[in-house]
C-alpha cells in the first residue's frame, strides 16, 4: 500500500516515518504525475496559505479533486483540514473544499496558547496524544460528516466517508494508531488492488 | 492539557519546514510576504542591511511595528530579540509573538550568557556556525536553528560556510565511537546526551534554516540543497526592485529546489538583486556572525 505526503510545505517527513510505522509505504509527493501510483494522500500541517497557493500554482487543487472522485482517501492534518474544508471562517475561498465543513484558522489563538493533550477518538480504543499548534477547528458540519472527536466542547477530529481530518498533529508524537485507523480505511476503500 | 511544551515548541518549527520566513517592516511588506506564500514573517525595525548602513546599537523593534504586522497577516509573526536580552524577549512573549529570535543581528546585550529559553512558553530560534555553538543552544531551550550567514551582505557565501561545517561535524560525530563522544562533548563545549542524540540519528535535534546573505532565488535552492530544512530571508526581498515577483520566486526555489528548469523560470527579469558586500571587505567589529558564543 502507498501513502503519498503532499510535499509543497510544512512536517513531510514526520507523516512519512508515522505512515512506514504503521506498515505502509511512504511516497513523498512534489508533483501531480505522482498520484496515479498513491492509494492514499496525507496533506500535511504547514501554513494553509503556502500550501494552498502552492496547490494552485502546480495544478494539484483539480488532481486532487480527481483523486478524491475515485474514492481514494485523503487525509489532513491541521493545515490540511483547512485545505480539505468547504468553508474558511472570514474567507471568500477555500481550498480544495472536500468536505462539508467550515473551519476556523488560528482557533486557539497564537503560538502561547499551542498545547498537547489526552484526547479519545472514537474508533480508537485509548486516547490518542494530540499536538495542537496554532490549531484549527471546525465550527460546523454537514450530514455527511462523522465527528471523531471533540476537545472543550469543539470538533477536533472528522470523518465524511474517505476523507479524514485533524485539528491537530499525530505525526509529531510516537503513537501511529491515527495512522493506522487511515491506512484501515484506504483498505476498505475498494480501490486497493491486493 | 499543556502549554509551552518541547513538543509543542519544536512542533512549531517542524510545520515551517521547506518554507521561507521573510523579514518585513510593515503592514504593507507583511501583506506582500503572506501574498507570496511565506511561512512566517519576522516584523522588523530595519532590515539587516540597514542595521549595518545606520551603525550604533540595534535593539528589538518597536511594538507598534509588531501589533501592526499581526493584526495584517495570519500566518506566524516573529521578532527579534537582543542576545541575553531576556526582557526583550518576555515583552515579545507578552505581545505574543509566535517566536522569537534571540539574534546577532541586533546587538548583544550580554557578552557571556544567552537567554534561558526553557523559561518561555513560545520558541525560539538561533543561529550557529558550528556544531557546538548548534548545540549549546539546543542546551538553553532553542526550538529552532539556523545558519547565521553573514546578514545584510547579499552575500551566501558564509552562510553556506556554516550549514557544511555543521554537517560534516554531524558526520564526523556519527562515526565516533560511544567513548570518543566524551572527549567530543568537551571539546565541543555541549552536554554529552546532546551529542549522543547527534550521534544516533545523525541530525540536529531541531530544525535547521539557513539564514545570512540569501539574494537570489538559486541562493535558497543552493541552501535547501545543502541540507537546510527551509530559509530566512532578510533584506534580499525588500531591496530588491521588484519585491512582489522576488519574494514569490524564493517561495518557488525553495519548493521546487532541485527543479532547475523552473528555477531559471522563476529566475528571469527579476531586476537587480541587492548589491551585496565582499565578506573580505568587513571590518572584524562589523562582523555580525561573530556574536553568540
Amino acid at each position: 500500500m502507498k501513502v503519498g505526503v503532499l510535499a509543497l510545505q510544512g512536517a513531510v517527513a514526520e507523516h512519512i516515518r508515522s505512515i512506514e510505522q504503521a506498515g505502509a509505504t511512504g511516497v513523498i509527493v512534489k508533483r501531480v504525475e505522482q498520484l496515479e501510483e498513491l492509494d492514499g494522500l496525507i496533506i500535511p500541517g504547514g501554513e494553509s496559505t503556502t500550501i494552498g497557493k502552492l496547490m494552485r500554482k502546480y495544478d494539484f487543487i483539480d488532481a486532487v479533486r480527481q483523486f478524491s472522485a475515485q474514492g481514494k482517501p485523503i487525509f489532513g492534518t491541521c493545515a490540511g483540514l483547512i485545505v480539505l474544508a468547504e468553508r474558511i471562517e472570514g474567507q471568500d475561498d477555500a481550498h480544495l473544499g472536500l468536505m462539508d465543513m467550515t473551519v476556523a484558522r488560528n482557533a486557539f489563538g497564537r503560538q502561547r496558547e499551542s498545547f498537547e493533550t489526552d484526547l479519545p477518538v472514537k474508533g480508537i480504543e485509548e486516547p490518542i496524544r494530540a499536538v495542537f499548534i496554532r490549531a484549527p477547528l471546525i465550527t460546523q458540519v454537514g450530514p455527511e460528516v462523522e465527528v471523531l472527536s471533540t476537545f472543550n466542547g469543539e470538533i477536533v477530529t472528522a470523518r465524511q466517508g474517505h476523507l479524514l481530518a485533524a485539528s491537530y498533529h499525530p505525526e509529531l508524537t510516537d503513537d501511529y494508531r491515527l495512522h493506522q485507523y487511515f491506512l484501515d480505511m484506504i483498505k476498505a476503500s475498494a480501490n486497493v488492488e491486493r | 492539557m499543556e502549554t509551552g511544551t518541547s513538543r509543542v515548541k519544536r512542533g512549531m518549527a517542524e510545520m515551517q519546514k521547506g518554507g521561507v520566513i521573510m523579514d518585513v517592516m510593515n503592514a504593507e511588506q507583511a501583506r506582500i510576504a503572506e501574498a507570496a506564500g511565506a511561512v512566517a514573517v519576522m516584523a522588523l525595525e530595519r532590515v539587516p542591511s540597514d542595521i549595518r548602513a545606520a551603525g550604533g546599537v540595534a535593539r528589538m523593534a518597536d511594538p507598534t511595528i509588531f501589533e501592526e504586522v499581526v493584526k495584517t497577516v495570519s500566518i506566524p509573526v516573529m521578532a527579534k530579540a537582543r542576545i541575553g536580552h531576556y526582557v526583550e524577549a518576555k515583552v515579545l512573549e507578552a505581545l505574543g509573538a509566535d517566536y522569537i529570535d534571540e539574534s546577532e543581528v541586533l546587538t548583544p546585550a550580554d557578552e557571556v550568557f544567552h537567554i534561558n529559553k526553557k523559561e518561555f512558553t513560545i520558541p525560539f530560534v538561533c543561529g550557529a556556525k558550528d556544531l557546538g555553538e548548534a548545540l549549546r543552544r539546543v542546551g538553553e531551550g532553542a526550538s529552532m536553528l539556523r545558519t547565521k550567514g553573514e546578514p545584510g551582505t547579499g552575500n551566501i557565501v558564509e552562510a553556506v560556510r556554516h550549514m557544511r561545517h555543521i554537517n560534516s561535524q554531524i558526520r564526523k560525530v556519527q562515526n565516533l565511537s560511544k567513548d570518543e563522544l566524551y572527549a567530543e562533548a568537551k571539546n565541543l563545549g555541549v552536554s554529552y546526551d546532546l551529542l549522543l542524540e547527534v550521534h544516533e540519528s545523525g541530525k540536529l535535534p531541531v530544525v535547521n534554516f539557513a539564514a545570512g546573505g540569501i539574494a537570489t532565488p538559486s541562493d535558497a535552492a543552493l541552501m535547501m540543497h545543502l541540507g537546510a530544512d527551509g530559509v530566512f530571508v532578510g533584506s534580499g526581498i525588500f531591496k530588491s526592485d521588484n519585491p512582489e515577483k522576488f519574494a514569490r520566486a524564493i517561495v518557488e526555489a525553495t519548493t521546487h529546489y532541485t527543479d532547475y528548469k523552473l528555477i531559471a523560470e522563476v529566475s528571469k527579469n527579476l531586476g537587480t538583486p541587492m548589491k551585496g558586500i565582499e565578506i573580505s571587505k568587513l571590518h572584524a567589529s562589523e562582523r555580525m556572525q561573530d556574536r553568540g558564543w
